[in-house]
Order: C-alpha cells, then structure tokens, then sequence
C-alpha cells in the first residue's frame, strides 16, 4: 500500500491510498462535524456537514467519502464553510419537529451538540415543520419520524451489521421515510432481530426505547464492538 | 444460428421484405411516388395511425398501385401534425384530417417525381440535420430501411477494419461532446473507460429525458432506434464492453416499444449478440425502464436504478468510468451522444470537427416549446445565433406576442432574455449567460409569461424531484420554494432576495449530486435578467403579466 502525504488546515499528514480525508484529519486532530457518518458503516455523505475545500477543485468536497491524494490541499474551515454548515444543521431543525426540552435524546442529541458546537443561535428560514406519525407498533422500541433527519445510519447498520436489512428509505424529496419492511409497522416486521442497533446509532432522539423518560437516551455504542465509536466525537 | 447467417448480415434489403414493410399494401407495380406519413409521438397523438390506414385503404379502393404508404418518424414540424411528406417532389402535407383526405389523394394521383412543389420555409431549408438524418426518412420498425439508409456500415466498418483505439482516435478527432447537458468530452470519457483494467465492463444509454418540454431523445428512439443501438455498439467494441443497457423512461412507450422491436431485430440480423457482422466481437444490450424519477437521469443514480436498488446518486468520484454497474467501468452516454456515433465513423471525425464552433463541435438537436410557431424538433449546427433558431426556424412568437424569455437545459438551466438573442447557441457561450445546453430543451415564452412564477415552477419540479438523500437539495429547494410562493402571493420582502441568492448560492455548493447543484440556476437567471419583476411584485403588489394570484388582488 503506497502512502501519500497531503495537507490538511496546513498541517501534513501522512495517509494510507484508500483513506478517506475525514479519517485522517481525524487521525490528526483536526475536528470535521459529522451527522451522517459513523465509523464502522459505509459512508453516504447525504449531510454534506463535512463539505471542505480542495485547492483546485471547483467544487466542494465531502470529507466522508473523498479519498486522498498525494499532495492534496485541504481547508476544513473557513467562513464559508462555517455558514453553509449552520444552514444545513438549521435546516434539519426546521424540516421536522425538534423540540428538545421534550425529547429522549436531549443532551445527548448529536444534532444539537452540531448546533451549539456551530453556534446556530436562532431560525432563519421557515419552519415546515410537519405532522408525522410515530410508529410504537414494535414491543421495545418506536421511532418517531418528527426527530429523524435521514441519516441512515439505522439502514447502513441493519444492513451491513445486522444482515437482516429491514430499514430502507421510502419516498422522495421531504417526503422521504425511513421505513421497516417496506411500510409494514415495525411491530410487524418479520425481518426485525429486535437487537436494537439501529436504536444506538440514531443521533437524534428519532429511534428510542420504549419507557424512557425525556433526556435519558444515551448511546448505547460502546457494546457495539464492531463499530468503532469515537470518544472525542460523541455528544 | 449457423456460420453462415452469422457471417452475412443481410447488407441490403431483400426484396421480398421491401415490398410489403418499404411501400405498403397498395403497391403492385414500380413506385411513382411516396406519402410518409409521420408517426412518432406527437402526429400519433393527431391521429396520424388513421391517416396511414385511410389513405392505404383509399388507394387500394381507387385502384391507384404505384404510389407507396409508408410509415416514418419525426417530420420535425410537430406543431402542424399529422404530417404526410412526399419526398419525391417535397410537397408537405400538414395538419391532415384523417377523414378528409381527399386533395392529399388527389394529389398522389397524378404527382410524379420532380414535380414543382412550394419553396419550403425557413424551418426546413436552415436546418443541418445529422442526428436527425433518417428522421422523417425511413420506417423507425423497419431495420431493412435502416441498412439501406447507410446503417450498421459503421458498425461493420468498426468492428472488421479498425482496432478499438482507431474508433477512440475517431471520436476524440470530432470533437463530440456529451449532448445530455454537461458537455463532458465523449473522447476522452470513451479512452478513460477503455483504459481501465477489468474484465467485464458496460456501456449505458441514458434516455431519461425528463426535463419539461424536452423531446429530442424520444424523438431519435421513436424515428430512428438503430441508430443509437449502432452508436452503443461501436462504443462498446472501443472500450471492450460486453453488455450495454438502455435506460429509457417509462413514459415513453411508444420509444419502449420501438426500441424493444430494434433490439430484436438487430439481434436477429447479427447486429447485436454474439459474433457481430461475423468478427469475433459480441456486445448485448437490454432495455431498462424508469420508474418516473427525475434524477435517474443523473448518471449515479441511474446506474443504481439499473442494478435494482434505489435511484439516488452516490457521491463522486469513483466516476463510472471507474466503478459503475456492478463496480465495472461503465461508459454512460446520452441517446443524442450514441446518435451521432454512427455518422463520425461513417464521414470521419474532421468531417464532423468542421461543423460548429469553437469547442462546439457538429449540430444539436432542440426541442421548441412554449409560445413559438413553429413548436417541434430541429437541428442546427453549434454556434447558430438564438435568434435565428427562435424567428427564423422557429417562426417567432404566435399572436403577434412578444418575446420576453427563452428557457435553455431544463430545470438546472436557466431563462435567457432578448437583449441575448443574438449569442451563440454553444457550450461556452449559455454557460457564460447563466444557463446550460442541457439536453436541448427550449421552452420560448412572450409577455404573458411572469418570471417568478417561472422560477417558482422550476423550483417546485427540483422539489418534487429531489431524492431527499442530502440535506441542501431536499430542504433547500423547498425553503427557496416557500420564498418564492411568498413573493408570487405578494407576501415578499425585499430581503427575501438577498435570502435567495444567499440560500441558492449554498445549495448550489453543497448539494450531492446535479440536480441539487443546478437547481437554484432558474432563480439566478431570473435574479440576474428579470429582477424589475420580483421588485415589482414586492414593492407594488402586481404581477404585470397577470399570471400570480397576486394581480387580481391589486387590481381591485
């Protein structure tokens, strides 16, 4: 395996051919915001929060799924940056419904440590703020779509991890779900192990155990032993 | 299929097939003259099948047996449909009323080749038709009309006398570049995929034309099949694939089927298959339908569509030149792209580098809509001014209208007004004016048209059409659209401009894939052409083209 050398915020860093620019600023110390991504499942980069600049690519890049090369010039952060992350984080919380004074997940909300970590003080753009349902259909766990924010994680885990690939996404544009089985309700889904991995990756409060008062949820991902959480990196 | 059939490829027509496909059931004798009735999509929607059929019958029954019937495809003027040619003496015949075909048969009687017939106008005479060759020509089901227009000669010729890297030579000598919007340089794109080390690779048509107005591509597939097939199939001998796929959307049917009907035959004559014209090169190709997503047209999520899964794109690279189907390197092409293939083999590369402009090289085909007289398809060399295309060809604007705007590429292009009506139709030149080539797609709109309720239209479709994987492109557009419904509605503020550009300017930059890239493009042009109508409806609560809801309240 060849190694490359490239730099990152002007800090040289040395980078196996087939790692990813988000391992290796992370390798380095250098804090790229995630939503999407968890180590240990493929990447998707549908959050875009880890978008950097490449010298001489027009466009911007996901660190999530760009692989290095040599010499490459990277900036993680900038003023533009900076500004196109906090619109994307408020736009996931004025997509759905994101109250976290009554959620399961506050405090422990990967979402909203994105907001404080940005500095997303207030709402410019309108709320949309739809009515969705929560399936509580399955005996231990329920999701409540308001609180989702599409990463996938819950579908890459069940899919790559679990095998049994009961989540996928459903429908299109603001329309798009993460369903079990199709649409069936979860309860009734003859694929579902009930092992609860898609529970612990979750960032947000969006898939949760039953029973649990608000604030209570934390992630449970350290008895993931295939995925390979990262302390610094958790809420 | 023994040696033999496989080897000889029938190269002209056998006589018995031409007699009943090429002239119809009326014919006994020589041919005097011939009617083409069009039957692609549009005269079809005419009736255009009944003029076929009563104009077959009538003959028969007035005992008139030197004049054929036949079926053709696009004629071009799809405004005047039902359209019946006479190629013999180039009399047109338009808007035919399939129960009133009296002078058209009046005139079959007795016309005979070289007959005076009216000068043709402009729409005719200024265009350079290349991709559209055999449209209008010959018998889109019949792969007998297609060898005798000069078919498959490239293919043979490719396969039997050049190595893979002449063909590649060939199309990078012509200058080709990808007619699905972005302009990618076919040459170089087909040498990458060539390059690549692997032992299975695909080539892939996209005909997922789903921009509004656009009709080119179901025009090729209705009126000429063969022609993209042959375009895939050299494609595939240069970069050494196996197997090719064409993904054509469902809502084409009559594309579908024509396609479907091509591919058989193809095969059947040794065009397609194992062992094609008799060398040792084989290459398959099936068909796969869209499901109604606009962005399976994207190449990503396209190829995802084939293989099953959900169409939504994945970032890039690996391109699909790299990794595509199944992780195999994949050249994916546009049908417009493989359409030309053929002819560049045929006349040579610098025959085709000499037509256009620039960068721009050789024709491209448009699809005019909107308010313009002469609605339909035509075929202009690249660098043809606007101008030209939209009062010359076109016929300018019906109802004595005036010209407000002319939206190029679709969703991801953008509305250019009349002080650039006289740009070059190029590459460079639309990009430069804030839209795109895009596929060819060209909606002509006049005063009664408001230019925000364009671009909030335009919005709406990128909204609906988003995949919602990517947070920018399914919130963003829905954001940008609620701004826009609030200025339609006189609910705006001067700041929800600023709000604009601002929310364009990032969902351009971050968004996953085209189709959230390029989604904000209506808005900047319109920002950039027609602010004084956003302005309008903010600071004056009226939509001078009548159009908003907003203008009946003003009025009042």
């Amino acid at each position: 395996m060849s190694v490359h050398t490239l730099q990152i915020d002007g800090v040289e860093c040395a980078a196996g051919q087939d790692q990813t620019l988000l391992e290796v600023a992370r390798e380095n110390g250098i804090a790229i915001p995630t939503l999407c991504h968890l180590d240990g499942l493929c990447d998707v980069g549908a959050c875009r929060l880890c978008v950097v600049e490449v010298a001489g690519s027009t466009k911007l890049l996901p660190a999530c799924t760009t692989t290095v090369a040599e010499g490459m010039a990277v900036t993680t952060t900038s003023e533009r940056l900076e500004d196109y992350r906090r619109t994307i984080v408020e736009m996931l919380f004025v997509e759905r419904n994101h109250v976290c004074a009554v959620c399961v997940a506050n405090n422990h909300c990967e979402l909203q440590s994105r907001a404080e970590e940005l500095g997303l003080t207030h709402f410019e753009l309108l709320n949309i703020n739809p009515k969705l349902d929560i399936d509580a259909s399955h005996e231990r766990f329920a999701i409540d779509h308001n609180r989702c924010i599409m990463c996938t994680r819950c579908v890459r885990v069940c899919d790559e991890i679990e095998g049994a690939h009961t989540w996928d996404v459903m429908g299109r544009g603001l329309d798009a779900r993460v369903v079990t089985d199709l649409g069936t309700p979860w309860g009734e889904s003859p694929t579902c192990t009930s092992c609860g991995k898609c529970v612990q990756v979750c960032p947000t409060g969006a898939l949760f155990e039953k029973g649990r008062p608000v604030a209570s949820t934390k992630a449970l991902r350290p008895f993931l032993p295939y995925l390979k959480a990262r302390e610094g990196m958790q809420p | 299929m023994t040696e033999a059939e496989v080897v000889a490829p029938v190269a002209a027509p056998a006589a018995a097939h031409r007699s009943r496909r090429m002239t119809g059931p009326s014919v006994t004798g020589p041919v005097r003259v011939t009617a083409a009735v069009c039957q692609a999509a549009g005269c079809l929607s005419a009736q255009s099948d009944r003029v076929f059929a009563n104009v077959t019958d009538r003959l028969i029954s007035d005992g008139v047996t030197d004049v054929a019937v036949k079926r053709v495809g696009c004629l071009g003027l799809c405004a005047a449909g039902p359209l019946v040619e006479i190629p013999e003496t180039g009399a047109l015949f338009r808007q035919v009323d399939p129960d009133a075909i009296n002078s058209l048969v009046t005139y079959l009687q007795t016309a005979k080749a070289g007959d005076a017939s009216p000068e043709r106008e402009p729409f005719f005479t200024r265009q350079h038709k290349i991709v559209l060759e055999n449209c209008g020509r010959i018998d889109p089901e019949s792969i007998e009309e297609y060898l005798a227009a000069g078919g498959y000669r490239a293919l043979r010729k490719a396969v039997t006398e050049l190595t893979p890297q002449q063909v590649i030579d060939e199309v990078t000598r012509s200058g080709l570049r990808g007619r699905g919007g972005a302009g990618y340089p076919a040459g170089l794109k087909w040498a990458t995929v060539a390059k690549q080390i692997a032992t299975t690779k695909y080539v892939v048509c996209n005909a997922d034309e789903g921009d509004p107005g656009a009709f080119m591509d179901r025009s090729v597939l209705e009126s000429d099949p063969h022609r993209v097939l042959e375009g895939m199939a050299i494609a595939a001998y240069a970069v050494g694939a196996q197997h090719g796929y064409v993904y054509c959307r469902a809502e084409y049917p009559l594309a579908v089927q024509r396609l479907k009907a091509a591919i058989h035959r193809a095969e059947k004559a040794g065009y397609l298959g194992a062992a094609i014209a008799g060398s040792p090169f084989a290459f398959h190709v099936e068909l796969r339908l869209g499901a109604g997503a606009f962005v399976c047209g994207e190449e990503t999520a396209l190829l995802a569509s084939i293989q099953g899964g959900r169409g939504t794109p994945v970032p890039r690279p690996p391109y699909p030149a790299a990794s595509g189907l199944w992780h195999q390197p994949t050249l994916i092409n546009n049908v417009e792209s493989y359409a030309n293939v053929p002819v560049i083999m045929r006349r040579g590369g610098d025959w085709y580098a000499a037509i256009g402009v620039g960068k721009s090289k050789g024709t491209k085909v448009f699809a005019l809509a909107g308010r313009i007289v002469n609605s339909g398809l035509i075929e202009v060399p690249m660098g043809t001014p606007l101008r030209e295309v939209i009062f010359d060809i076109g016929g300018g604007i019906p109802f004595g209208g005036t010209f407000k705007a002319v939206q190029t590429g679709g969703p991801s292009g953008g509305c250019l007004p009349e002080q650039l009506l006289d740009m070059s139709l190029d590459y460079e030149s639309l990009v430069a004016a804030g839209s795109i080539m895009g596929s060819g797609g060209m909606v002509v709109m006049d005063d009664t048209s408001c230019m925000v309720e364009v671009a909030r239209y335009f919005m709406d479709f990128c909204r609906e059409e988003s995949c919602g994987k990517c947070v920018p492109c399914r919130v963003g557009t829905t954001q940008m659209y609620l701004l826009l419904t609030a200025i339609t509605e006189g609910r705006g503020t001067l700041a929800d401009l600023a709000a604009l550009e601002k929310l364009g300017d990032m969902v351009r930059s971050t968004s996953l894939c085209g189709l959230g890239q390029s989604a904000p493009n209506p808005v900047f042009s319109t920002l950039r052409y027609f602010r004084h109508e956003y302005v309008e409806h903010i600071e004056t609560g009226v939509c001078s083209a009548g159009v908003c809801p907003m203008a009946a309240g003003a009025v009042s």
